[in-house]
């Protein structure tokens, strides 16, 4: 058997005296999509930013591939091929979108190492084009497009870098019907890249519909994980609440 | 799909403010002093070099608000850097001499950085807190003595020569600038000051080292004061304590009304090129018109206060 892309062994996180995530462990195969739910304030951002290099965890190990991963920077965490949509998206508003997708790996040409914006606006008009996401121009800059237009942005940008895990922080809250059926379309499509996936959302119809297993958190404490398949909203609503 | 036309929202009319506002205060000196030789190559070629100083540290000042730092300490740096030039020169060469200015500039503004990026301190305070306390450093140096500078190589090369005909400080001019916006514009490090300046947390999660950045910057910016500090030395032929004292804002207003963001995210070198001119050019045309340094002095605050109302009131949302 292969390791999972993506194992948590018992990780914890405190903010002061406040316990944001108890002792969780998961496992996520490469190819294979887990939901996160719970409400609000359950932990869930937290263990993002946590695989995501932005928090250091409190206690417990991260293990990619088998091997232990101590990530202390976001660019620790991208090295190793893990992409975050982060709930506010992380981008620069006054840039331009074809440099939100490059940031950090800006492509360059030439002894003087100059920026190549000819080449990242072809690759991001590509990208865009490729996904479906519906923005005005690649030139454009991020405060000038709608909010649904930014999300695709963000997701586009994870998509594309990403090579071993995605984290998908509630990737369609701002968005219309048809925008979240692209945006749906294209996180069932990881699964053919082999990515691992992580995807947290607020809706249980999405999560049925796109997620295999389903692991609930309830004020940092790890419920339970379920399979999609064998189980049923109410289940979870049920795990969510605390009403079962 | 992509959908076309980009849309114009992109066009920031506040960037171009500062040449239309060069434009019509030049326009306005030309008429008003025409009998004082205002327009007169000479004149023209004085005030640029009278601004290059203040265009070199506009430079560094670029970086440092487009990151969405501040660094106050700029003056001192400048008389700290020059006077360690001056002391340098007298048992060493010129060379030596502007090495030692640049990497005391430099290492000052590390230092700045390093109190920035990991103690977490706001560089509004940290800056401020190193500007008194260089300009004690500077007074206390040579003990409130200037220190003349007699090396022809040091004073042509960074004041009164020429290389072909042009003057040094023009050339000094051209260079930092041409370099300043080359590496604003055109280069990742460029790319991740803006983005710093526009989101750090944005910055943080694309994976740029943010701390190193922001040392970078306020280094940089260190660096550019001391040459500001050296070139002014070398137009003087000396070093003194008070070098570059009044220049903290006289840069920041050169910087802001070329359109660099005092909240980050924007920044344009050519803006502060044009904005060090127009402040250069204001002092040179008040004198020649006869006022006293109380009337100018008013006269150019209110004009500075207009340009920045005119280049601050687009940008609100
Ligand atoms: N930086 C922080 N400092 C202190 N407490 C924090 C910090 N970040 C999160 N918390 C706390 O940790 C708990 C979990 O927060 P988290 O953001 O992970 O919730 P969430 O499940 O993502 O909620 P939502 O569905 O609203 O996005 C909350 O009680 C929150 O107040
Ligand atoms: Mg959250």
């Amino acid at each position: 058997m292969t390791a999972p892309a993506l194992s948590l062994a018992h990780v914890r996180r405190v903010f002061g005296g406040v316990v944001a995530l108890a002792d969780l462990s998961l496992d996520i195969a490469a190819g294979e999509i887990v939901a996160l739910v719970g409400d609000n304030g359950a932990g869930k951002s937290t263990l993002v930013k946590i695989i995501a290099g932005v928090l250091p965890p409190s206690g417990g190990r991260i293990l990619l591939d088998g091997t232990e991963a101590t990530m202390t920077s976001p660019a620790d965490a991208q090295a190793r091929g893990i992409q975050v949509v982060h709930q506010d998206l992380a981008l620069a508003d006054s840039q331009p979108v074809y440099m939100n997708l490059f940031l950090g790996r800006e492509l360059t040409k030439g002894p003087l190492r100059r920026l190549d914006r000819r080449r990242m606006i072809a690759e991001t008009e590509r990208l865009v084009q490729a996904l479906d996401v519906r923005i005005p121009s690649a030139r454009a800059a991020i405060r000038d497009l709608s909010g649904g237009q930014r999300q695709g942005v963000a997701i586009a940008r994870a998509t594309h870098w990403a090579s071993r895990v995605v984290l998908m922080d509630e990737p369609t809250a701002a968005l219309g019907v048809a925008e979240r059926e692209r945006v749906e379309r294209i996180i069932a499509g990881l699964r053919a890249r082999s990515l691992a996936v992580l995807l947290i959302s607020h809706s249980l119809d999405q999560v049925f519909r796109l997620a295999d297993r389903i692991c609930v958190l309830r004020r940092g404490v790890q419920i339970g994980v379920r399979r999609a398949a064998e189980t049923t909203p109410n289940e979870i609503v049920g795990m969510i609440t605390g009403a079962a | 799909m992509l959908r076309a036309p980009a849309s114009l929202r992109g066009v920031d009319p506040a960037r171009y403010v500062v040449y239309l506002g060069f434009l019509l205060v030049l326009g306005g000196f030309a008429v008003a002093l025409r009998n004082d030789g205002f327009l007169s190559a000479a004149n023209l070629l004085n005030i640029v070099q009278g601004a290059t100083p203040v265009t070199v540290m506009s430079v560094g000042t670029v970086f440092v608000l487009t990151a969405g730092e501040i660094d106050l300490s700029i003056g001192s740096v400048v008389a700290v850097a020059a006077l360690v030039g001056a002391i340098v020169l007298r048992g060493a060469p010129w060379w030596a001499a502007a090495a030692a200015a640049l990497l005391a500039g430099g290492g000052i503004g590390l230092v700045n950085g390093a109190l920035v990026a990991y103690l977490r301190l706001p560089s509004f305070l940290v800056t401020l807190a190193t500007m008194g306390l260089l300009a004690g450093v500077a007074r206390w140096l040579t003990d409130l003595r200037s220190v003349p500078i007699t090396d022809d190589i040091f004073n042509g090369l960074f004041g009164s020569g020429a290389l072909f005909g042009v003057p040094s400080l023009v050339l000094w001019t051209i260079a930092t600038v041409v370099a300043g916006h080359f590496a604003l514009r055109e280069t990742k490090f460029g790319a991740h000051v803006l983005a710093l300046g526009d989101s750090a947390a944005a910055a943080r999660a694309a994976g740029i080292r943010v701390r190193r950045l922001r040392m970078q910057v306020l280094a940089l910016s260190g660096a550019t004061a001391a040459l500001a500090g050296v070139l002014y030395a070398g137009r003087l032929n000396g070093a003194r304590y008070s070098l570059g004292e009044t220049d903290l804002l006289t840069v920041i207003a050169a910087v802001i009304v070329g359109g660099t963001r005092l909240s980050g995210g924007t920044g344009s070198v050519p803006g502060a090129l044009v904005g060090a001119l127009l402040m250069e050019m204001l002092n040179n045309g008040l004198i020649l018109m006869g006022l006293a340094v109380s009337e100018q002095m008013m006269v150019r605050g209110v004009i500075i206060l207009v340009a920045v109302a005119l280049t601050l009131r687009e940008r609100r949302v």
